[in-house]
């Protein structure tokens, strides 16, 4: 075996090396495992690395290749640590989880593991997935492999910064408002947000439920298309599931011939650096170079998506962290006498303040006299801005923006004013409320830093976008190499990542 | 315009302690982040159907198939605290 450059290769180089025979499976892993060791200390994109596990089961993986010969066997990947792994710590990224066990494990990461996928660990992210820098974890600050003084984004910022450092081939993030595709966008990858319903979300800490979904952070469109066809699917467990109406296909488009892209107008009005601006416009002047037709529309309710989501989210995630009591699992105060105040102190010491603030606009939102004002009136906004799409979708085949209106900010910059920090998710936020599926693909550098193109679809077209941004892909011509410098002069970085899960012997995969 | 006494009204609501500082804190960015959502009063969405969900799926059935439950032990396993096989929890106040 040669040395793996795991900052370059990709999922599709890696099956084909493993089945040429050319590097095994053990191989493979540790080949990530040495690169966690190298970078880890300046990323920290892991709340967990499960080296032993990893390496066992990558080795068992060699050894049973007969049995366990399948598409994504051997093939190691990243998970974030909101999804539910048996016998391997589940934290959010939140005190008030930092030490639970779950006793089952997700559907899509079941999928994953009965195709004999190798889980390296479990990343970090914005405590509960409310956030757009990873910097509200309650474990640590995530850095941007390319300049290690900004954020990766969020609330997948560990996902997307293990990818992109090469600590691992790909990763499972999830997106409620963007945290699939800002973190993809800022960290120079590609990330899918599958249509509501594609991926099963039994098993992921639920946030916002009508907005949450699972997807792929991947180094390429193709290797975003291979993950994707292995975690969606109908599951009894999840009602709200849906089989797909057609197989996801990998994708082989070089072209755009036909193609109808709308851009719409609003989400250019305002806010949009003019690195991030260049660099959209030139990618809009490729789809026309390969053969498809940009077109100016219009989503006149966008800037009512923003807060209408800050309604509908938080008054979904009040509700689901009501769970979070001290009773059954997780924190509990060593301070109260009475239920009541139990229940009061171990929410007010386990929570950070990010998830506090949404938990009071959620409650507020609902609480007697207000609920019409604010959810109500937000779950008609909800509809009104699902038909602008549905209308533009007569239109055009695809819709296109920039994922992030900035590049990586500086860490730091946006954590004393909530509002700024929601502004990161302006172009992702109505796909969530819309329900539709959405990828983010790098489209070059502005200011050394990563700019993330958008294309957006109507339900399940997941192929027609595969097929888009594959062909976009390969004209963008884009280099993923991130310098993991850092342009501040003081040191980067709180906190080094835990130990080997403390689990009962034989957890996670076996 | 939502001040302290509201703050410590929903705060009682989500069974969530705040410290004085936080509840101060919290009254300003709750202020600052509902006038942005105030935003939504410009539009008149009085004859706009709501939307709860964006699938239109309803009424998810499946076969009522008895099937194995977590085990007792298993289920108690993550409990801060247990007794008679049982999770405990401080008297009512």
């Amino acid at each position: 075996m040669g040395s793996l450059d795991t900052l370059r290769l990709t999922a599709r180089e890696a099956k084909k090396l493993l089945v040429d025979g050319e590097v095994s499976a053990a191989e493979l892993t540790k080949a990530y495992l040495d690169q966690i060791a190298a970078v880890e200390d300046r990323v920290h994109a892991y709340i967990l690395v499960t080296a032993d596990n990893a390496a066992k089961y990558s080795t068992k993986v060699d050894r049973e290749m007969q049995a366990m010969r399948g598409p994504l066997a051997g093939l190691p990947i990243a998970v974030k640590d909101n999804m539910v792994t048996e016998g391997v710590t589940t934290t959010c990224a939140s005190r008030i989880l930092h030490n639970y066990m779950p006793v089952y494990t997700a559907t899509a990461v079941r999928q994953l593991w009965d195709d004999h996928v190798v889980m390296l660990g479990k990343t970090n992210l914005d405590e509960f997935a409310m956030g757009s820098s990873t910097e509200n974890s309650g474990v640590q600050t995530t850095r941007n492999p390319w300049d290690l003084a900004t954020v990766p984004g969020g609330s997948s910022g560990g996902s997307a910064a293990a990818v992109a450092a090469g600590e691992a081939l790909w990763a499972l993030g999830s997106d409620t408002g963007g945290s699939i595709r800002q973190p993809a966008a800022l960290c120079g990858i590609v990330g899918m947000k599958p249509t509501y319903g594609a991926v099963s979300r039994y098993g992921l800490v639920a946030f916002a439920s009508s907005l949450d979904q699972i997807g792929p952070l991947a180094r390429s469109v193709y290797d975003c298309a291979l993950l994707l066809q292995h975690i969606v699917g109908k599951d009894p467990r999840d009602a709200t599931s849906v089989a797909l109406p057609a197989p996801i296909e990998l994708p082989t488009a070089a072209r755009l011939d036909g193609v109808r892209v709308g851009i719409p107008r609003e989400y250019l009005a305002t806010g949009i650096e003019p690195g991030v601006r260049a660099r959209f416009d030139e990618t809009a002047a490729r789809v026309e170079e390969l053969g498809g037709r940009c077109l100016e529309v219009s989503l006149p309710h966008t800037e009512y998506a923003l807060p209408a989501y800050y309604i509908i989210a938080p008054a979904e995630a009040s509700a689901n962290l009501a769970r979070f009591d001290g009773v059954r699992y997780g924190h509990r105060t060593a301070d109260a006498d009475d239920l009541i105040t139990m229940y009061e102190r171990t929410r007010g010491e386990g929570f950070g303040p990010e998830v506090k603030r949404r938990i009071m606009i959620g409650t507020y939102a609902l609480s007697a006299g207000y609920y019409d004002a604010y959810y109500g009136r937000a779950q008609r906004v909800r509809t009104l801005v699902r038909r602008d799409f549905e209308s533009v979708f007569e239109e055009v085949d695809l819709v296109a923006s920039p994922t992030s209106p900035t590049v990586a900010f500086r860490a730091g910059s946006r954590t004393d004013d909530p509002l700024a920090m929601y502004m990161s998710d302006i172009c992702t936020i109505p796909v969530n409320l819309a329900g539709l599926p959405a990828i983010s693909i790098p489209c070059g550098l502005s200011d050394g830093l990563p700019v993330g193109f958008q294309l957006i679809g109507p339900a399940f077209s997941e192929n027609r976008i595969l097929g888009a941004a594959h062909a976009l892909e390969a004209a963008i011509g884009f280099e993923l190499a991130p310098s993991l410098r850092d342009s501040s002069a003081g040191p980067a970085g709180a906190g080094a990542p835990d130990g080997e899960a403390s689990g009962p012997a034989g957890g996670g995969q076996r | 315009m939502i001040g302290e006494d509201d703050v410590r009204y929903v705060a009682r609501l989500a069974r969530l302690h705040l410290e004085q500082d936080e509840m101060q804190r919290m009254t300003g960015e709750l202020g600052k982040i509902l006038a942005h959502i105030d935003k939504m009063s410009e539009l008149d969405t009085d004859a706009v159907l709501p939307t709860a969900h964006v699938l239109d799926v309803v009424d998810v059935t499946r076969p009522d198939r008895v099937e194995e439950g977590l085990p007792r032990a298993e289920a108690l396993r993550n409990a801060p605290a247990v007794t008679d096989d049982s999770f405990r929890v401080p008297r009512m106040g």
